[in-house]
């Protein structure tokens, strides 16, 4: 079921892939994957590793131009604009498609600069004190303002690992993203760390697209709207969370998210 | 689509929910018996059964605890998702039920016990084939309910209409009978009380053969205008 484009919120469309095929030194890693993202919600890409989940999520920054070797095909659009195009400058692209990854990775800097960094190379702010607001906003935005206005010139490293994705998540927010990627943004945190986490995923898609790839199906189940399932380079299954949670239509998905075996 | 054959990865969670349908066909299975021995007391006007009836219904309610703690657990450690959730929710509505039909049983053998000093009624074989019907509904609907076949669920579900129909006919045809002779009000009350008792036992069996429909396809059943 490759062709799972419809939309189940209803919501408009941020991301539209058609038959995007991926594959690294002609190992086909991804088949012919067509989807519909809605805006200002949370999609959730679930499946066992080496299913193609994360690869996929790498399409939509083009972080896959970066692998020797890696190939992409078929179309993909973010508010119909083709990211694939020669015309599209990465760098760009990246601000305004953020990454969070696994592990917290803020730079060696300052609190302060980690968040600043992205609005100065962009030239984004024109004074110090526009970077300030800037600054301020992103990290009031990520729920991390209260906790470490006092101490912005402290070394990012320097705070919890909580801290430091919610860090990664102001830098990603400070460049004005229209959509934010997170691949498996709590799987280094503790619980309470990750539903600090969760809680600001569910206040971000107010405003914008948010993909998350995870490995934990009740942290898909509750920060999530739709879930698809990969499984071997194939999307198999896409629709409401509460359905895919409830009642899949595809003995794959039924299998896997019920811990049988495939 | 129907539910998964396949085993669990974690081999103790399989178990875990197997115990659960074991339970449930045990407590189904009781309740069953239950219901016969109380209607054939019914039909000999006999006494003896009560202790019988009570040992078995302390057994039945022991069950369902057994089952509510069951699902309990599986909620808290498991997290049941897809068929699992589906059949973990339906066990614990379905126990619910066949407590109340066990209970409902109890009252028919405790009315046999009140008609042991009369002479043999009027109507005992409309009491007799009602309760037959009755039987046949729930031992359709958990045969459903462990195979995971809606099929013959749908069918009970819409035969509760047929329960309701011979019913209504036996409290006419019984009150008519008491309008003649007075001396049947007493009696004649009793056998009300089966009547009902049984029409009630049929509601139950609707109501599982409803779980049933949505474990096995997540929505539920809804009539579709041809009963």
């Amino acid at each position: 079921m490759t062709d799972a484009s419809h939309n189940p919120a209803e919501l408009p469309i941020k991301v539209a892939a058609r038959d995007v095929t991926v594959s690294y030194s002609g190992k086909q890693a991804l088949h012919n994957v067509s989807i519909d993202i809605p805006d200002r919600s949370v999609t959730a890409f679930i499946g066992p590793s080496g299913c193609g989940k994360s690869t996929f999520l790498r399409c939509l920054n083009r972080m896959n131009d970066t692998i020797e070797g890696a190939k992409v095909g078929g179309s993909l659009t973010i508010d119909g604009r083709e990211i694939n195009d020669k015309s599209i400058d990465p760098v760009v692209l990246r601000a305004s498609v953020g990454m969070v990854f696994q592990k917290p990775n803020p730079f060696p800097k300052s609190i302060y600069d980690n968040v600043a960094y992205g609005p100065r190379i962009h030239g984004l702010a024109l004074s110090r004190p526009e970077l300030d607001e800037i600054v301020e906003n992103a990290l009031r935005k990520a729920g991390l303002w209260d906790e470490v206005s006092d101490r912005l010139a402290h070394p990012g490293t320097s705070l919890s690992g909580g801290q430091q994705q919610r860090l990664v998540i102001a830098r990603a927010i400070a460049v004005n993203p229209e959509v934010i990627l997170m691949d498996e943004p709590c799987s280094a945190l503790d619980p309470i760390a990750t539903a600090r986490i969760e809680e600001l995923i569910d206040e971000l898609r107010e405003n914008y697209c948010i993909i998350i790839v995870t490995h934990s199906m009740q942290q898909a189940a509750r920060v999530s709207q739709q879930t698809a399932f990969f499984h071997m380079g194939n999307l198999v299954e896409y629709g409401p969370t509460e359905d895919i949670f409830t009642n899949p239509r595809d003995s794959r998905t039924q299998d896997y998210i019920t811990g049988r075996f495939g | 689509m129907a539910l998964s054959r396949t085993a669990h990865i974690v081999t103790a969670y399989g178990e875990e929910l197997d115990q659960l349908a074991d339970d449930l066909a045990r407590m189904g299975g009781l309740v069953e018996t239950q219901l016969e021995k109380a209607i054939a007391a019914v039909v000999r006007r006999d006494a003896s059964i009560k202790p019988d009836i009570k040992a078995r219904e302390a057994q039945v309610n022991a069950l369902q605890v057994d089952i509510e703690k069951r699902v309990l657990r599986l909620f808290a450690l498991r997290q049941p998702l897809a068929t699992d959730l589906r059949m973990t929710i339906s066990a614990l509505k379905i126990a619910s039920d066949l407590e109340r039909v066990g209970d409902l049983a109890k009252n028919i053998a405790y009315r046999a016990g009140d008609l042991a000093g009369y002479a043999p009624l009027p109507l005992t074989q409309q009491v007799e084939r009602l309760g037959a019907i009755v039987i046949k509904q729930l031992r359709e609907v958990l045969d459903a309910q462990s195979s995971a076949d809606i099929e013959p669920a749908v069918r009970v579900w819409h035969s509760d209409d047929e329960v309701d129909e011979r019913y209504n006919t036996l409290v006419r045809e019984m009150l008519l009978a008491m309008t003649e002779d007075s001396g049947l009000v007493g009696p004649g009350v009793h056998i009300l009380f089966v009547a009902k008792n049984l029409e009630r036992i049929g509601d139950h069996a609707t109501n599982i053969a409803e779980a049933v429909h949505f474990m096995v396809t997540a929505s539920p059943l809804v009539d579709d205008g041809h009963s």
